[in-house]
């Protein structure tokens, strides 16, 4: 069996992001493996514990999302596959690049984030799906697979349900779904050695970004102290009321 | 020619239907064309209320919901009117269908927009990108497929005229089959609608103490939300989760209790006008992101402030 697990390289949420030229400049930020995709590689590595045969990561990005296809491994992925591509591209126009990669490899699964921590997109799985032709399970919190099928929760706007699936097809994941391991120090030495194949994008991407702005609302910041709550609360309400006019 | 999808609940159009019908009728307007709108339906859908929206709309009862079908729901319509446009209401449902929808037309897709407009034969738009901290300005070519962030456009007007129902073919689908749907008991007012948000945290401490959260929602008309480790303790239901994973809401007014200010919570709620926190930690990161707060243990500080709420009320 065969296992794919499709991962992106973003900002740590936590970075200060900056912009350069009307661009979100990446060049101070902190690079990390998206940590919806741990999921993704995690579920991967789970599956071939439990059922054998291999867990592969395919990377899109910039030469350096090699990084995060190196910390895919040191958790334990057998190889990886990178299409490699410095400017921005769409979620349709990269599920189009990488269902040519992941067909090659007739995977029984595909996993991958539910929503990328960059361009908050929600699209790739889906798009992905489409493009191998197979069915798509959103936002998954639970899988387990049972012979030519799997049977899987996942959340829909109000509740959640539980779905069968013929295989092949695409998970997209999320929190809850498991507890991604770190990489360990041997994970990481092994890493180094294996197998990293780099594929060349062939796409043309129909969406084009114009120009990006970081408006981060300065917040009053007005902080009561609540030792006497009823004085606190009668406070905050005043405020809320005169100064905010929420209330 | 723009096709619009309008969502519903079985009995009546959601209001993101509306806000899409605003958005659809504009690029219309300026691409030249008319607007059509698809309404799938698993068994039920309101074909009088979509009608005098539309003169033209497409229906089909496909069935359980899943990804696939409503995705050739959409796709047939499309390819029935020739769109070339595909304006929809952003949801959970939606952003994943019309992925699939934006690679089977070969179109461009524009996800949760604030705005949207025609430049130059292309259609831009603004959304928020790098978990809601970024404002960007995108532009596709034609064929576009484009969400609409809810709160973010006025409501469409009916027409002078009711429109006429065109009966859609749609080509089964390899799909998921539905075992059993986890419901959840809807009550009060919307959360992704709602112009005050009273969230509960991990620091309310028990499923029992969100009857405070409730009050307090319920006094000042708002909506309930949790934070992602509530809903993971299983103390209320996924429905309310506010964050990266949740639902993204922007109401004038989010109050987070017991809330600390995780990033991935930070994602869905730091476009409201103005945040309120208490919270028993001066460190707790929610106070950087709040324009009032109160350090105290919301045990006591809540109450209080309900009080507050009654006597300013009265």
């Amino acid at each position: 069996m065969k296992f794919v697990a499709v991962i992106r390289q973003v900002p740590d949420g936590e970075s200060k992001l900056k912009i350069q030229g009307n661009r979100v400049d990446l060049s101070g930020a902190t690079l990390i493996l998206d940590q919806m995709d741990e999921y993704a590689v995690e579920e991967a590595l789970r599956l071939r514990e439990k059922h054998g045969g291999e867990a592969i990561v395919v990377g899109f990005g910039p030469e350096r999302t090699e990084e995060a296809i190196r910390t895919a491994l040191a958790m334990g992925a057998d190889r990886g596959i990178h299409v490699v591509y410095e400017g921005f591209a769409d979620p349709v126009a990269v599920a189009e690049a990488l269902a040519g990669v992941i067909r090659e490899e007739a995977p029984t699964l595909v996993l991958t984030g539910g929503q990328q921590a960059d361009w908050d997109s929600q699209a790739l799985g889906a798009a992905l799906a489409e493009a191998l032709g197979v069915p798509v399970v959103s936002w998954t919190t639970a899988l387990e697979l049972e012979g030519e099928t799997a049977k899987a929760k996942h959340d829909l706007d109000e509740g959640a349900e539980w779905v069968r699936v013929r295989l092949p097809a695409v998970f997209t994941t999320q929190q809850g779904l498991n507890e991604p391991r770190y990489p360990t120090l041997p994970g990481i030495m092994k890493a180094k050695k294996k197998e990293i194949k780099k594929v060349a994008f062939s796409g043309a991407p129909k969406v084009e970004i114009l120009e990006e702005s970081i408006q981060e609302k300065t917040r009053l910041q007005k902080v009561l102290d609540g030792k006497d709550p009823v004085a606190a609360a009668e406070e905050l309400v005043r405020l809320l009321h005169e100064e905010a006019k929420v209330l | 020619m723009v096709l619009v999808v309008l969502d519903h609940d079985g009995n009546k159009l959601r209001k993101g239907s509306l806000e899409a019908l605003t958005r659809a009728r504009a690029l219309a307007e300026a691409l030249g064309g008319r607007v059509a709108g698809v309404l799938l339906a698993e068994e039920t859908a309101p074909v009088e209320e979509a009608l005098a929206y539309v003169e033209t709309l497409y229906t089909a009862t496909l069935g359980p919901y899943t990804a696939e079908k409503w995705a050739a729901g959409v796709v047939a319509a499309a390819g029935e009117m020739g769109a070339q446009a595909v304006v929809a209401p952003s949801s959970r449902q939606s952003r994943t269908y019309l992925g699939r929808v934006a690679y089977a037309l070969k179109a461009g897709l524009l996800e949760d927009t604030l705005e949207s407009g025609v430049e130059g034969g292309a259609v831009v738009a603004t959304r928020y990108a790098y978990l809601n901290r970024v404002t960007q300005k995108v532009r596709s070519a034609l064929p576009v497929v484009l969400s609409v962030k809810p709160n973010t456009t006025p409501l469409a007007e009916p027409l002078a005229a009711p429109g006429a129902v065109k009966p859609l073919e749609v080509p089964p689908v390899p799909t998921v089959e539905v075992l059993e749907r986890v419901q959840e008991e809807k009550k009060g007012v919307s959360l992704t609608e709602a112009d005050i948000v009273v969230t509960g945290g991990r620091g309310m401490g028990s499923a029992e103490a969100f009857r405070l959260v409730e009050e307090m929602a319920a006094l000042l008309g708002g909506a309930v939300g949790a934070t992602r480790a509530v809903v993971d303790a299983g103390w209320r239901p996924y429905s309310e989760q506010v964050g990266q994973t949740g639902k993204t809401v922007q109401p004038s007014l989010y109050i987070a209790l017991g809330v600390s200010g995780a990033v991935q919570h930070l994602a869905g709620m730091n476009k409201s006008k103005y945040i309120v926190a208490v919270n028993k930690d001066p460190e707790a990161p929610i106070f950087k992101h709040a324009d009032y707060g109160i350090v105290g243990d919301v045990h006591q500080v809540v109450p209080a402030l309900i009080e507050a709420v009654k006597k300013l009320k009265d």
